[in-house]
Parts: structure tokens; C-alpha cells; sequence
């Protein structure tokens, strides 16, 4: 008797003694993320209820929420927000793959050479490849037309950023261009990691390059895929130094992101409260994407 | 002994630190690049020159971009952090942040003897630097009207300088689509570009749809945007048209900033959006075979109304007293003293907001904005103090790439003045 | 080497052309960028383009015309803002990681779900309520309005405890009966062996600090406080866009980046592969 309760004290003080450490441990990141991720959250959460201006803070319910879906800038920018995710996603990762499945196995240094060179925009800076694309796509003296006249695609000079017809396109492109170098270093290196005695048996069987990517490579990439789907996603969601400095979410609102729209609402009209209303619309839909792709992961491991 | 060296400590003490308080007030200066008043070298000089009067005051200057600026100065209030001084115009000043209660009354600057002053230049001074409230929320230094300029030398080749009047520099809304049919049968295109992508230098795409059929912006008070008026209406079709002809172009991918380059260096024969300014900026840009001729907006009887601009001081509330004051005392030295008001409007470019100020460019590096002196007979309404301006303000590149795009005025301007009149 | 070269299929030929081309077109941007740098403004906008301006046709102009605005400064700044959030994070992150793994502390599930679900949360979506509360810390407008939200954000702490389940707890528990207090077995055993991982997330941190610009648009007014990103961006005026001039900011803000990148490549490599191995 006397044993058992020596025994649970002495569990109950290594208890707390793992308690107190894993606290003390905890301590930096849970004070920086209660105050700088939970607490905006919270009081994002919050502002969505209010008319929040510049001169104004009153509760109005879900007035906010209301305007929301009543306004047409608000449904534009979800569409295009959710065109350039369902373009750029699986582009992305099959661009890369590809990229991925030539180097990978081509001398070290090719290799390097290549995946140094895809990897560039993403050093280089989100402003800087903006505003040097900005020039190119320049419709007077940019250099994409005088390219593409000579090479007889064009006849006359395209408003490639003025034109609702190519201003998304002409985003998605730049945006590709800066978020599939991760991508590639990913799927080279997991691509070398694949087991080649699974491999090289299957091709004394006789089975083509196509069955034996299919069969052997793919399923043992799959963990990659899956986190380059993630990352490319909530990049993707992200895009917003494009759109700032190329389009200004124009013309007429064909480059108009969910993203942008939130700062536009809030720092060009100072509605805050609305801001944060699609704010907390915005969170639930990538919310609701993450879930969908954590669903399909489970799926495929199952 | 011990005693008297007590006391003499503590008096010293005491003293250090009434110098300390009496000692340097530190006021912030923010400014949006008005003419020279964004070049460091030029702005650090006339500090100098306050603080040979003032030196008890220091000055921190910031500069401000019209891309972003308005932004900066948003996050500022809504962070605490705005600076003393800003300058710009009473759209701003007045209007935008003066209406929020973030600015100081100005009327102490205001004395009958500066009213009279510039009053004598413009009564649309005094009106647009005075909040609805009757504060005034800016004091002025320098003005100007918004123009447009043609390249003389294509004018003359495409043989279109008969369409304007080299004299008034006017046209009629007549001569400008005979001059743009011209221009482009001679091989000069684009002729102008009427560009949409965004604020920058909208006053431009206003003046020229206002002006075509002699449209207002807004009613007389103030109160409400009017481009939706038949005048209105006519004036976006006739440009409508005018780029389905083949004879202009409209951007939606540019701003005025992209434009006026277009314009220098020889690829467009006008740009829509000049001024004093504009001119000498813009001067050692300028291709060879480019000659800027300022001209005023064409319309249809041919007496254009042009916009004006305005720009001044004002002083963020910042609830410290003794800066207030400081901040008076600057802007007094800057825009009321003898010597110096001549100096800091030469900085801008423009024109000076005191009539007795007079002209100060000619026999000047500046001698072409003396030029600019003729369309001051033509300066309109200043109706940016309409309010929802901010807004508005987006609301119109976006009725321009949305009227290109459909054509359908009609509906277009609606939409646009629904928002507007919000 | 013979067998190798029998291998490359005409098919993998025709892919190897095409990445090159696409490579090209990767490259470009950049070779534009400095080129355009040092192009002498006659001839920036020509039709038809130079495509590689000669010796009469360079100049330093748009250098000189940069460093009359305070460039070197906002590279310090872009610098002491990535150093003091690497550092920052990988402290931080590397600690919670640890606990999160190896301690079973109450409520440790329920914390790192927390993380995990923040984790896709796109910073845009709090700036407004952020924006008031670093104004009401009186950070606005210092680099730590940048900073500290960046540390705050979860996937370092997700990242670090991947590495430390790795942690043999043999190793701990030695380390207990040996007497080492909390401090001692957290820097000699845990450390050294999550290291590569400190290493990764390091790279992470530095690039994502790198490529923002929303945050660093929101939070940073002063002169005296823009980055390098704010710089260029900035560089385009109302009246006037001076490419030559926008393009020597970009190159300030880019080539250093770059040539670290390539001296430190394979680091990077393994950071990223690491990151996502374990992520």
C-alpha cells in the first residue's frame, strides 16, 4: 500500500516536472504565435461583425458577410483566386515532375546546372522578376512583342497586361516561373531516392519506362507529390506582389484576387471591417482545399 | 560648503533639463513628390533656410510616392505613427483626412491679410483648402492647371497644326478628331493613349472626357458625381468611337507614369496628362525629335475648363502642443516669408498660391513654365473635394476599362455612379 | 560511360532540347535585368531591343541615380531582417519542436493541432488586426513588425519536431541518469543531432523573408526602414517609369542573393529536400 503511493507521487512529480519543462520549452513560440497568429485571428474574427473605418467602429452583425455575397468584384476575385490555384497546382507539379524525371538521372553536374536555373526566380526576389516581366510584357516597347512579330505570331503589338483575355495568363505564366524551382529540387532528389533494384528487376521483366514510372516510381514519390501540392497551393494563394505591381487587379477586375481585394478594401478605402470579413472567408476556403487534400492523401496511403 | 555645491548641482541640474525641454522640438515632414520637393538636396536647402530663423527645430523629411503614399499614410494613422507635416492637395488634406478628424485647424494661418492674398490669385483656393466643418485643414503654396502636350514637330508633319489655335492654345472637340484622323493617316501611331490601369494621373482622363462636350465632374456644391449628364455620356462615347475609328488608343495595362515616357520619347504625338511640371522633368528625356507643346483639354466651343491643382501644407493631430507649433512655424517660414515663399514654390514648378509672390520663373533655369501662365484663365472648378474622392477616384479608371471593353456607356456610368455617389 | 551514353534515348534527346529552351527562358529575365542595368537610356526602350549593349552603349547612370537614395541601407535592412528571423525561428522553433517530441506535457496534442491548422493560413488574411496591434507595441514601422509575425508562424515548430522524433530517447534517458539538467541535454544532445534541420529551416526562413513583400509593404514606412523590395518597387514614380533605374534596383536586390545561392547551393539543396522529407 504504502509502495503504490510512493510510486504514484513519485510519477505525479515526474509528471509535473514534464509538464513545467515542456512549458518552459514551449514558452517562445507559444508567446509569439498566441500573439502574433491566434490574436489577430481572434480579433480578425472579430472586426468581421463591425463597420470599421477610419472614423467608424459599430457592431452590424453579419452585414459584412451579407455584402460579401452580394458583391460582384468579391465574386470575381474568388473565381480568379480559384482559377489560378486549379491552373497553377497541377501544372506546377506535373511541369515539374517532368523537369525532375530528365535530370535527375543525367551526370551530377548537368543535373546542378539545371536545377540552379530553376531555382533562380526564386532567389531572385518576388519584385525584382515582377518588375523586369512588367517591361517585357510591355505592350509599346516591350520585348515579348517585338518577338513574337518577328516571329510572325502577332501582327501588331498585344496589351498583354491591359487585355482581360491575357492579364491572368500573363500572371499565372510569372507566377509559374517562381514556384517550380522548389518543386524540382524536391522530385530530383526523391526521384534518386527511388529503390533501383525494384527497378532494374521490373526492366528485366520487360516492363517499358511508362509502366515502370507508373508502377514503381510513382507510388514511392507519392509523399512528395502530396507536400509540393500543399506548398504550391498555399503559394499560390498567396500571389500578391504580381498583382500589386502589374495589374492593380485590372483590367476590369480580370486579375482581381481574393488577396488583393482584402488589401485594396482595407488600405485604398480603409474599410477594415469588411477586409476582414473576406478574411475570414478566405481562411475557410483554403481551410476547406487543405482538407480536400489531406482527404486524398489519406486516401491514396490507405 | 557641501551645501551651496547642492544647491548649484541641483540648479544645474534643473537647468540642463529645462534646456533639454526648451531645447530642439523634432517635427517629421512627409511629402508627395511635387516638383522638386522629392529631391533631398533641394528640400534639405530650405530646412537650412528655416533653421537659420528657426533653430530650435529640427526637420525629418520623408518622401512619399503617389503609388504607395497613400497607403503609407493610411497604415500611419491607423498605427499612430503619422508624421507632423504632410503636403499635398486638399483632396487629401481636406477631404480625405481632414473629414476623418485626423488633421489640426489651420485657420490661425489663415490671417485676412493671407486670404486677401490668395484670394487675389483664386477664389478656389480658400474654398477647397476649408473643410465642410469650416476648418481649414491646408494652407496652400502652390497651384497650377492640369494640361495636355502635343509633340509640334508630328502635329506639323501629319500637317495638323491648322486644327490648333497656336495662340490661346485651345482647340475644338472638331479639331481634335481631325487632328488624331491626321496623325494617324500620316503613320504616327498610337496618336494618345488614354490609359486606364490605375489612379495615377487621372485628372488627365478626366479633364478630357469632361471637356469634350463641357461636362461637370460634380454639382456645385459638391455633393455628388455628375459625369453620368448627357455631356458626360457624349464625351466617353466620343472616345469610345474615336479608338473603335482606329485613331486612339486606350490602355488599360498603363498609368500616367507609363504614358508620359511614351510621349517623350516619340512613340505616342500627345500625352493627356502635363504640366509645369511635367515639362521640366520630363525635359532631359525628351527624344531629339520631340517637341512638347503644352495645349490646353480641346472641347466643343472651344473654351476648356481645366482642372487645377493644389498643393499645400497640413499638420496631423498628434496631440503634442509644442509640435503643432513648431509645424505652424514651418509652414508660415515656408509658404509666408518674404524670401523664402518665391524659393519653395520655384522648388514645385508651379505657380505660387500668394498673388504678390508673382512671377518668379522668368530669366530662370525654369523659363518654359513661364509658358504656362496661359492657361490659368482657363482653370475650372476644383471639385476634387467632392466627397468619397478616394473612392470615386477608383471607381473612374474602372469605368474607363470597363466603357473600352463594353462600349455600353449607358450602363457603365450607372455602375459608376452608383459606387460614386455611394 | 559508354553505357550511359547509350541510354539517352532520342526521346530523353528531345526532352534535354526542350529544357534547354526552357531553361533559357529562366535565365533571361535575369540576364535582362542586368543588362538593362547598365544600358544607357537612349537606347533601354529601342525598337528593335539591344540585346547586349556594347562598351559606347553601357553606363553607370542608373547605379549613381540608385545610390543617391539610401540602397545600401535598405540591403542592411533586408539583411537584418532575414539574420534576425532565422535566428529567431530556428531558437524558437528548434525549442518547442523538442518539447512538442519529447515531452509529454498536458495538452501537447491539442497544441500542435493548433499549429498544424494555422499552418496553411495565409498572413493576408490577419494584416489588418496585426497592423493595430504592432501599432499599439509601438513596432510599426521597425523591422521587428516584420520579424516577429514571421517567427511566429507554426511550420518551423512543425518542421522541428519531425527531427527531433528522430531523437533517440535512450539518449535522453542516459543523459538523465548521467545528471544533466534540462539546459545540458537540450544544447549537447538534442542540438547537435536535430542540426540539419536547424540548417533547413534556416534556408526556409531566409527565403520566404527574402520573397515577402506584403508584409514588409504593410508594416514599413519609413525612409529609413524600407527593404529591398520596397526600394525597387518604390523606384517607379507617377510620372515617370525609368526602367534603367527600376532594373539597377533589381540588381542590387538580386544579385548578391544569387551569387550566395550558387556558392551555397548544395546547402540549399539539402535544406529544401530535408524540409519536405521531414515536413
Amino acid at each position: 500500500m504504502q509502495k503504490t503511493i510512493d510510486i504514484s507521487r513519485q510519477q505525479r512529480a515526474i509528471r509535473r516536472r514534464e509538464n513545467i519543462s515542456g512549458y518552459i520549452f514551449m514558452a517562445p513560440s507559444l508567446l509569439f504565435f498566441a500573439g502574433f497568429v491566434i490574436f489577430p485571428m481572434l480579433m480578425c474574427l472579430v472586426t468581421s461583425f463591425f463597420n470599421y473605418s477610419m472614423t467608424d467602429f459599430s457592431f452590424i452583425g453579419l452585414s459584412n458577410y451579407n455584402e460579401l455575397v452580394a458583391d460582384p468584384i468579391f465574386g470575381k476575385a474568388l473565381v480568379n483566386t480559384v482559377v489560378l490555384v486549379l491552373v497553377s497546382v497541377p501544372f506546377t507539379c506535373f511541369f515539374s515532375l517532368w523537369v525532375g524525371s530528365v535530370i535527375y538521372n543525367l551526370n551530377e553536374k548537368v543535373t546542378s546546372f539545371f536545377r540552379c536555373v530553376f531555382y533562380l526566380p526564386v532567389v531572385t526576389g518576388s519584385v525584382a522578376v515582377t518588375v523586369v516581366w512588367k517591361w517585357i510584357f510591355n505592350s509599346y516597347y516591350g520585348l515579348l512583342n517585338f518577338v513574337f512579330k518577328n516571329l510572325g505570331i502577332i501582327n501588331q503589338n498585344v496589351n498583354w497586361l491591359g487585355n482581360t483575355a491575357t492579364a491572368l495568363w500573363c500572371i499565372i505564366v510569372i507566377l509559374l516561373t517562381t514556384s517550380i524551382g522548389q518543386p524540382i529540387v524536391l522530385y530530383v532528389s526523391a526521384l534518386a531516392n527511388v529503390d533501383h533494384s525494384i527497378v532494374e528487376a521490373a526492366e528485366v521483366d520487360g516492363a517499358t519506362d511508362l509502366q515502370v514510372f507508373w508502377r514503381i516510381k510513382w507510388p514511392q514519390i507519392m509523399p512528395t507529390t502530396l507536400y509540393i501540392l500543399v506548398i504550391t497551393t498555399i503559394n499560390s494563394f498567396q500571389c500578391f506582389a504580381l498583382i500589386q505591381l502589374l495589374t492593380s487587379g485590372g483590367p476590369n477586375n480580370s486579375t482581381q484576387t481574393i488577396m488583393y481585394y482584402i488589401y485594396y478594401n482595407a488600405f485604398k478605402l480603409n474599410r477594415y471591417g469588411y477586409g476582414s470579413a473576406m478574411g475570414i472567408v478566405l481562411a475557410v476556403i483554403i481551410a476547406v482545399f487543405s482538407a480536400v487534400q489531406f482527404k486524398i492523401a489519406k486516401t491514396d496511403n490507405g | 560648503m557641501k551645501k551651496l555645491l547642492a544647491v548649484l548641482l541641483v540648479a544645474m541640474m534643473m537647468l540642463s533639463a529645462f534646456a533639454f525641454a526648451e531645447g530642439k522640438t523634432e517635427i517629421t515632414l512627409w511629402t508627395y513628390p511635387i516638383g522638386n520637393w522629392v529631391n533631398d538636396e533641394v528640400v534639405q536647402e530650405i530646412i537650412a533656410n528655416f533653421n537659420k530663423v528657426h533653430p530650435e527645430i529640427s526637420v525629418k523629411v520623408q518622401y512619399l510616392d503617389y503609388q504607395s503614399g497613400d497607403d503609407q499614410v493610411t497604415t500611419a494613422i491607423e498605427a499612430g505613427t503619422t508624421p507632423d507635416i504632410i503636403m499635398e492637395g486638399p483632396e487629401r488634406l481636406v477631404v480625405n483626412w481632414g473629414a476623418a478628424g485626423k488633421m489640426v485647424d489651420l485657420s490661425d494661418l489663415w490671417t485676412d491679410e493671407a486670404k486677401a492674398d490668395i484670394g487675389a490669385t483664386s477664389a478656389a483656393l480658400e474654398r477647397a483648402c476649408k473643410g465642410a466643418d469650416g476648418m481649414y485643414y491646408e494652407y496652400p503654396l502652390c497651384m497650377t492647371t492640369h494640361c495636355m502636350s502635343i509633340n509640334y514637330n508630328d502635329f506639323e508633319k501629319a500637317d495638323a497644326l491648322k486644327y490648333i489655335n497656336e495662340e490661346t492654345r485651345t482647340w475644338t472637340t472638331e479639331d481634335f478628331e481631325n487632328a488624331l484622323r491626321a496623325l494617324t493617316e500620316a503613320g504616327f501611331m498610337p496618336t494618345g493613349i488614354v490609359y486606364c490601369g490605375g489612379q495615377g494621373g487621372d485628372q488627365g482622363t478626366r479633364a478630357l472626357v469632361k471637356n469634350l462636350y463641357g461636362a461637370q465632374f460634380t454639382d456645385e456644391a459638391h455633393t455628388k458625381y455628375t459625369i453620368g449628364s448627357e455631356e458626360g455620356k457624349k464625351g466617353l462615347q466620343k472616345l469610345y468611337d474615336l479608338v473603335q475609328e482606329g485613331v486612339l488608343t486606350a490602355d488599360p495595362g498603363i498609368v500616367a507614369g507609363d504614358e508620359i515616357p511614351l510621349f517623350c520619347n516619340g512613340t505616342t504625338s500627345m500625352s493627356f496628362c502635363w504640366n509645369a511640371s511635367a515639362e521640366v522633368s520630363n525635359k532631359s528625356t525628351m527624344a531629339e525629335d520631340v517637341k512638347s507643346f503644352p495645349m490646353a483639354f480641346p472641347s466643343d466651343d472651344g473654351v476648356p475648363e481645366l482642372d487645377g491643382g493644389i498643393w499645400g501644407f497640413g499638420i496631423f493631430n498628434n496631440g503634442d502642443e509644442a509640435k503643432i507649433a513648431a509645424a505652424k512655424d514651418f509652414i508660415r517660414f515656408v509658404c509666408d516669408d518674404k524670401e523664402q515663399a518665391p524659393k519653395s514654390v520655384y522648388a514645385t514648378g508651379f505657380f505660387p498660391a500668394r498673388a504678390s509672390v508673382g512671377d518668379i520663373y522668368t530669366g530662370t533655369e525654369k523659363e518654359a513654365n513661364a509658358e504656362f501662365a496661359i492657361f490659368m484663365p482657363y482653370l475650372g472648378d476644383y471639385y476634387q473635394v467632392t466627397k468619397n474622392w478616394a473612392a470615386q477616384r477608383t471607381e473612374w479608371w474602372n469605368l474607363l476599362q470597363r466603357v473600352f471593353a463594353s462600349g455600353n456607356i449607358e450602363a457603365e456610368v450607372e455602375v459608376y455612379s452608383n459606387n460614386a455617389n455611394k | 560511360m559508354n553505357r550511359s551514353v547509350k541510354k539517352l534515348s532520342a526521346y530523353k534527346v528531345l526532352c534535354i532540347i526542350i529544357l534547354i529552351a526552357v531553361a533559357l527562358f529562366f535565365i533571361f529575365p535575369l540576364y535582362w535585368i542586368i543588362t538593362g542595368s547598365v544600358k544607357d537610356p537612349k537606347i533601354i526602350n529601342s525598337n528593335p531591343p539591344v540585346w547586349y549593349p556594347l562598351a559606347a552603349q553601357r553606363t553607370t547612370l542608373h547605379y549613381q541615380k540608385l545610390f543617391q537614395k539610401p540602397a545600401g541601407l535598405w540591403m542592411l535592412n533586408t539583411v537584418f531582417m532575414c539574420v534576425m528571423s532565422m535566428g529567431l525561428t530556428c531558437l524558437t522553433a528548434t525549442m518547442s519542436g523538442y518539447a512538442l517530441a519529447k515531452k509529454r506535457f498536458a495538452g501537447r496534442t491539442v497544441i500542435f493541432g493548433i499549429f498544424v491548422a494555422a499552418m496553411a493560413l495565409p498572413k493576408q488574411v490577419i494584416l489588418i488586426p496585426l497592423l493595430k496591434q504592432m501599432a499599439w507595441l509601438r513596432l510599426h514601422n521597425t523591422l521587428w513588425a516584420v520579424i516577429f509575425p514571421t517567427v511566429a508562424w507554426p511550420f518551423g515548430v512543425f518542421l522541428m519536431k519531425q527531427f527531433s522524433e528522430n531523437v533517440p530517447n535512450e539518449m535522453l534517458e542516459a543523459a538523465k541518469i548521467d545528471g544533466a539538467g534540462e539546459t545540458r541535454t537540450f544544447t549537447q544532445i538534442v542540438f547537435p543531432l536535430v542540426k540539419p534541420g536547424v540548417g533547413a529551416l534556416a534556408i526556409f526562413t531566409f527565403i520566404s523573408v527574402w520573397n515577402d513583400y506584403f508584409m514588409q509593404l504593410i508594416m514599413l514606412n519609413d525612409t529609413n526602414v524600407l527593404t529591398i523590395s520596397l526600394g525597387i518597387a518604390k523606384l517607379q514614380s507617377e510620372l515617370s517609369t525609368d526602367f534603367g533605374l527600376i532594373m539597377a534596383g533589381a540588381a542590387l536586390g538580386s544579385v548578391p542573393i544569387i551569387l550566395i545561392f550558387l556558392m551555397f547551393q548544395k546547402y540549399f539543396t539539402r535544406g529544401i529536400t530535408m524540409g519536405a522529407v521531414k515536413g
